[in-house]
């Protein structure tokens, strides 16, 4: 058992060698294990490949080269070119390929090297995916998932590093995920797979490496994390943190350093931006009376300021005791030079500024 | 060049193949024709389809009325829309009928279309009644999207639109024959462009992974000599579209003959199962402007669209091919014309007076399957409405 429970340092390791791990693990009594992000969207693949025929994954470099990012690792090794097929670098093309392979009845899952490049393909995700179930009154579902690493990486400049999510959480027909964490990524990426909609899979690269503690149940094959469902990362009474993706880890950050002035944050992690779980902010923040939204994209139509209007038009609006206040990236392209690029990304910092600000405290 | 309708015509053979020689009252009748059709172009092809088409009664029959009934619901949509009973955009297929009849007639039901947002044609030769067409353009409940897709967005069993955005379709044709090939499918996608969409972008990606993966595509380009106002000469620096997937084999293919295109469509079908990909050109027109707030007559003159009526249209050609080899008379013709002006007519009066959908399903079919007590917003905060 001390063996199982051992760290899989999981980047050296074939999704092969993943799976049949985890297929121990649900065998073996509770335990948990470590599992970087990258391996918890690997093995989610690699089990939805074997469980549903019509499940395939393509886009650039998902096969040969093992992803861009190595997410795919293995894929196409187990599994062969008819379920992990190499695309061109086209993406309006193999994005508009998946769409219509999921019209006719299959589950792409198509990978977006960086979501920066699904700009190019943005009419396919909205104008085909998400509107042609309504227009058909119910005749063409489109069961797709898009996915891949969103929001800034580390020193690639303006064209390569932004957050798509309030872009896409703007259209109905979308669902839109974005996991924080290894057992956020395995049951939402699952649960994508499994939908009957079109949902666009926000990762962030910057997580693709960090390891988190995988539990048991979100090891098994159908653990799958419903839609529209936050979740509770920190309980507290003083304040509510929203985030989603990596900023969820600067809400933790930050409510581990104010818990020393006394100050217990209620950080909620979004899991999913479209459907939003309206009802867990309204209930935490009927219960802290703060709010402050935190997101790594720019503030202007972001997600934070759906979070505040959706506050204003709660019966949680009473129970403000001050302004919410949102933690965003700054207003400007992402600059390239290290210290910029620090000053435009949001830092644990900033969050305390607007915990202190909101609760005013010092 | 399109005058030189040819014809041979077969006479009944002495074996009795078909019902018809059954029949005492049409025993003086063909029951087959044999056409020739004005000869294909090439690319990247050795050979091509047959240039002597073969033409049944029965196939005689079944094209007429098809083409008729979508030239006679066209015209009602025409008329329907300046009457202010359809909204918004409205694209009529008149002038080019060949193209939608002829390939259907060499595909399957369980062969795929996709098409632009010229849509009502193909709507109705996949099966979709007059009725269904006429009523999703009024907006009834009764429209074949329940009035929810309108004249772009149309769709039935294997028929995926109806896309509004010019060249959207291509790629979702290119994938929805990469779905029938990974079934295991003995099946084909055709996917409809306009010589204004020949020149856009993902067209090209398309083009290339689909000839990469060798899928079963049947690119074409309905070539009406148009993209909206903008001519074919003015938009492309090539207007031999049948040449423009380069690597991808292409046919150029009178579209105004029903037989050349179905004789075209049956070669493509057969050809992509084997060889993956390959472009087809049908050269046709359109009689109406682009839609309907176009009256098609400031880039062209009405004498040029009064001479392709006279000396091309589909139906007027056929017509005369088929009374003149025997296989169908004017009096069955008559017949026909009548049978569907009265359809057309009954149809139109149901789009008229059936009721559009219940306000409610405002909110219906954005999701499938969404999880129980699933409420959409609607334009206030005081309007949460149930979903399915």
């Amino acid at each position: 058992m001390a063996t199982l429970c051992k760290t899989i340092s999981s980047v050296t390791r074939s999704a092969t060698k993943l799976n049949q791990f985890s297929r121990l693990l649900s065998t073996s009594q509770r335990c948990s294990v470590q599992m970087a992000v990258r391996d918890a969207l690997n093995t989610a693949m690699d089990e939805e490949i074997e469980r549903d025929e019509k499940v395939f994954i393509l886009g650039e470099e998902v096969g040969q080269y093992n992803g861009a990012y190595k997410v795919t690792k293995g894929l196409w090794e187990k599994w062969g070119d008819k379920r992990v097929m190499d695309t061109p670098i086209t993406e309006m093309g193999f994005a508009g390929i998946a769409v219509g392979a999921a019209m006719a009845g299959l589950r792409p899952v198509c990978e977006f090297m960086t979501f920066n490049f699904s700009m190019q393909a943005i009419d396919q995700v909205i104008n085909s995916a998400a509107k042609t179930y309504y227009m058909s009154a119910g005749q063409v579902p489109v069961p797709i998932v898009f996915r891949g690493p969103n929001g800034a990486a580390a020193g690639v400049g303006a064209q390569h590093s932004q957050c798509f999510a309030s872009w896409y959480s703007q259209c109905p027909g979308l669902i839109v995920a974005s996991p924080y964490s290894s057992e956020d990524a395995r049951g939402l990426l699952k649960a994508a797979i499994r939908n009957e909609n079109p949902v666009v899979f926000l990762e962030n690269e910057l997580m693709y490496g960090t390891s988190f503690e995988v539990s048991d149940e979100a090891l098994g094959k159908d653990f799958l994390i419903p839609f529209g469902k936050a979740k509770i990362e920190r309980a507290g009474s003083h304040i509510t943190l929203v985030a989603h993706s990596k900023s969820v880890g600067l809400c933790l950050e930050a409510a581990n350093e104010l818990v020393g002035q006394g100050v217990e944050c209620e950080v909620i992690n979004l899991r999913t931006l479209r459907p939003l779980d309206d009802q867990t902010i309204i209930e935490s923040v009927m219960k802290t009376n703060h709010l402050v939204t935190v997101e790594s994209g720019w503030h202007h139509c972001g997600i934070g300021a759906e979070v505040v209007a959706l506050v204003m038009e709660s019966p949680a609006f009473n129970y403000l005791d001050a302004p919410v206040l949102r933690v965003t990236g700054a207003d400007v392209p992402m600059p390239y030079a290290k210290s910029l690029e620090d000053l435009a990304l949001p830092q644990v910092k900033n969050v305390l500024t607007a915990v202190r600000k909101s609760l005013n405290i010092s | 060049m399109l005058s030189s309708f040819r014809f041979t015509i077969g006479r009944a053979p002495a074996k009795p193949k078909s019902w018809i020689l059954g029949s005492t009252q049409v025993c003086n009748m063909s029951t087959e024709m044999t056409h020739e059709v004005v000869p294909y172009k090439l690319h990247r092809l050795e050979k091509g389809p047959n240039l002597q088409v073969k033409c049944t009664r029965d196939e005689a029959l079944k094209f007429y009325k098809q083409m008729r009934t979508i030239r006679v619901m066209e015209t009602t949509a025409s008329n329907l829309y300046k009457s202010k009973m359809i909204r918004g955009f409205c694209h009529l297929y008149s002038g080019q009928e060949a193209v939608a009849v002829g390939m259907e007639a060499s595909i399957t039901p369980d062969d795929s279309i996709i098409t632009a947002y010229r849509a009502h044609g193909w709507t109705y030769t996949r099966g979709v009644s007059v009725k269904g067409v006429l009523s999703e353009l009024t907006g009834r409940s009764t429209g074949c999207a329940s009035g929810k897709g309108g004249s772009m967005h149309m769709y039935t069993k294997n028929f995926y639109g109806g896309n509004g955005i010019v060249g959207a379709q291509v790629p979702l044709g290119a994938g929805i024959a990469l779905a029938h090939r990974y079934k295991g499918e003995d099946s084909v996608c055709i996917a409809l462009y306009g010589d204004g969409a020949a020149n856009q972008g993902q067209l090209f990606e398309a083009f290339n992974i689909a000839k990469l993966w060798d899928l079963p595509a049947i690119f074409v380009c309905e070539n009406n000599g148009f993209g909206m106002g903008t001519s074919a000469e003015r938009a492309a620096a090539s207007t031999a579209y049948y040449t423009r997937g380069d690597y991808v084999p292409g046919i150029w293919v009178d579209g105004m003959d029903v037989l050349a295109v179905k004789e075209a469509t049956r070669f493509a079908k057969d050809y992509v199962l084997k060889n993956g990909p390959i472009l087809l050109e049908t050269a046709t027109y359109r009689y109406h402007g682009h839609s309907m707030s176009d009256p098609g007559t400031s880039y062209r003159s009405r004498d040029e669209i009064q001479e392709v009526r006279q000396t091309r249209d589909p139906i007027g050609k056929f017509s005369e091919l088929a009374t003149a080899a025997g296989l169908l008379t004017k009096e069955e013709i008559k017949k026909m014309d009548d049978e569907i002006k009265k359809e057309v007519a009954a149809a139109a009066e149901a789009a008229k007076t059936d009721p559009e959908l219940p306000l409610e399903e405002l909110y219906t079919y954005i999701y499938k399957n969404p999880p129980a007590n699933t409420r959409v917003r609607g334009c206030d905060d005081t309007v949460w409405a149930p979903t399915k």
